[in-house]
């Protein structure tokens, strides 16, 4: 077995059992993101991470996760590595500290190999609006990798890291993961600190990982949760995250959300969906349906709220401290020159959407609402969870759609998340798993839970993972 | 729909200068998403308050002690145009 077949923590054990270096492991992924045609790099940090793997491979005693390579989304701080979060805004940035999450995986010993695609300020399903190149589906390049973390879910899926950060605001972990053929965790809102995590929108945006295992997701979230004095958001975390070890759901209450499940999901998404339903069952889980009438509202509050937060977000790009401003005689002209000419389409669609939503005379009848709807949302969610343990969806409506398809329909790029963003909306953890495959290409599901539920979440996924057995390999990757 | 003039005055707002073709494209867009969201104009929200957090936290302060800052030259070394020490900037009519 070549070394990047190996999950994360077949790497770990590998390192301690002295069977491979740091070193051996970092050369092995790099080479495989240098061979590689799916483009899910914006950055690489070779030398430094070589560096560092020697660095490791000297210590007398090995961090937790000592030696094992990981992938950044590029939305994420890392001092001295050039950080865009897919935009011309941000063109040669260089963050003068690095964020939070990726110093504590550092801390245990992490090694980050480089950043990955995204579209430009996590704003997007497909990766498409990244300001620099598209990524590709490592299970059919012809098609999307899913967004906005689409670069860290094709890391992953092509096996070029065993793991990767993402961030998920309205689904861009979860969708991507899914349409990738790999597993994606949106946790808890709070649970990871936002601090160097580039704005999008605060009140939803949480650091998440990728893996091709339930098993690696909880150990890479393991080393991030917990409190940040740079993030009063930060929960101090209540119990330790444990790696899941469930081989049945005996006795767990699953609640299928109807809602989810009708008008706009395909045919062989529902299939899917509908069997690892069955398996849920055959494993000892109750399976009944569940109705969040405020489900499908979602869609429409969160196209009010995150570009409402992003509108104010995004204010702080001018260019002046950071970026390269459009030169102009006064100021005014160059702040409206700079945004009108360095942000993508959907960025200033989204500004113009946010700006309009809180403008004197609209405030009300937009934001105002839309803050109301999700209140109806998060309490839908609580009586949910009074009659079962977990709610089970489609992750993506669809599998992933060709490149260039959607790009000209803002809306029609929006239903990509429809199953993700109520989850989102209401602060929750949930974790999208690989289920099945749909014409060849993969069909994700979700499975959500009430906040700080994350262990539970695992233990389920686990057990269903090891139930469907699905292969995480790409048909085209060379063995 | 939303016509010109408000594409303009939220475009002036949000400090960003569109050209003429792209404030039609955006005038468009604009008003097809929001064909969408105005769904939820028409729920009944009686007596639904805003939310606020969707996980309860309160007061979260640090301890009132300095603490060291950015250092000034790592603050300004990504910035285009350093005058004096400090962020430079065109002058303001």
């Amino acid at each position: 077995m070549a070394l990047r077949d190996l999950t994360a923590a077949e790497q770990v054990a590998a390192l301690a059992a002295g069977e491979t270096t740091s070193l051996e492991l970092v050369d092995a992924h790099i080479a495989a993101i240098e061979a590689d045609d799916v483009e899910a790099f914006l950055a690489m940090d070779a030398d430094g991470a070589r560096a560092r793997a020697r660095e490791i491979d000297a210590l007398p005693e090995r961090p937790p996760l000592a030696g094992v390579p990981i992938a950044i989304k590029d939305a994420l701080s890392t001092r001295d590595i050039v950080t865009t979060s897919g935009s011309r805004m941000l063109e040669g940035f260089r963050p003068v500290y690095t964020a939070t999450c990726v110093q504590r995986l550092e801390d245990a010993g992490a090694i980050v190999v480089g950043k990955t695609n995204m579209d430009e300020f996590a704003m997007g399903s497909s990766t498409e609006n990244s300001a620099y190149k598209n990524t590709l589906n490592p299970w059919d390049h012809q098609r999307v990798p899913g967004g906005s973390s689409g670069g860290s879910a094709a890391s992953v899926a092509q096996r070029q890291v065993p793991w990767s950060l993402g961030s998920d605001t309205g689904g861009s972990i979860r969708q991507p993961a899914a349409l990738c053929g790999i597993v994606g965790m949106k946790p808890t809102y709070g649970a990871i600190s936002r601090y160097g995590l580039i704005a999008f929108a605060s009140s939803l945006d949480q650091v998440g990982p990728f893996a091709r295992t339930v098993e690696d997701a909880a150990l890479l979230l393991r080393h991030m949760v917990g409190r940040d004095p740079m993030d009063s958001t930060s929960l101090d975390w209540p119990e330790p995250i444990t790696l899941p070890t469930a081989t049945d759901l005996a006795g767990l209450r699953v609640g299928v959300v109807e809602e989810l499940m009708g008008e706009g999901v395909e045919p062989g998404v529902r299939a899917a969906v509908d069997a690892s339903l069955k398996a849920i069952e055959d494993l000892g889980a109750t399976v009944v349906p569940v109705s969040l009438p405020s489900a499908l509202s979602g869609l429409a509050t969160y196209y009010v709220l995150a570009p409402a937060e992003c509108s104010s977000n995004l204010a702080r790009f001018d260019g002046i401290r950071y970026g390269h401003p459009v030169e102009a005689d006064n100021l005014l002209d160059q702040y409206e020159l700079t945004r009108g000419q360095l942000f993508g389409p959907e960025v200033k669609r989204r500004i113009m959407l946010g700006t309009f939503a809180l403008a004197s005379g609209y405030y009300d009848q937009y934001y105002g609402r839309a803050q109301r709807v999700r209140t109806l949302i998060v309490r839908e969610f609580a009586q949910a969870f009074e009659d079962v343990d977990l709610l089970a969806s489609p992750t993506s409506p669809t599998v992933a759609f060709p490149l260039g398809d959607r790009t000209a329909d803002p809306y029609a790029m929006y239903l990509a998340d429809v199953c993700t963003i109520p989850v989102s909306l209401a602060g929750l953890p949930a974790i999208s798993i690989p289920c099945g495959l749909s014409d060849g290409l993969p069909v994700g599901l979700q499975l959500a839970g009430p906040a700080f539920s994350e262990n539970r979440l695992f233990d389920a996924a686990h057990a269903l993972e090891k139930a469907l057995a699905f292969d995480t390999r790409p048909p085209g990757l060379a063995t | 729909m939303i016509d010109e003039n408000t594409v303009r005055h939220v475009a002036r707002l949000a400090r960003l200068r569109l050209g003429s073709d792209e404030e039609k494209v955006m005038q468009q867009e604009l008003s097809g998403i929001l064909e969408h969201i105005d769904a939820i104009r028409a729920m009944d929200l009686d007596g639904v308050p805003p939310t606020t957090h969707v996980i309860a936290v309160e007061n979260v302060l640090r301890p009132d002690v300095p603490r060291p800052s950015l250092p000034r030259e790592e603050a300004l070394r990504e910035a285009d145009d350093v005058v004096d020490e400090s962020f430079g900037v065109p002058r303001m009519d």
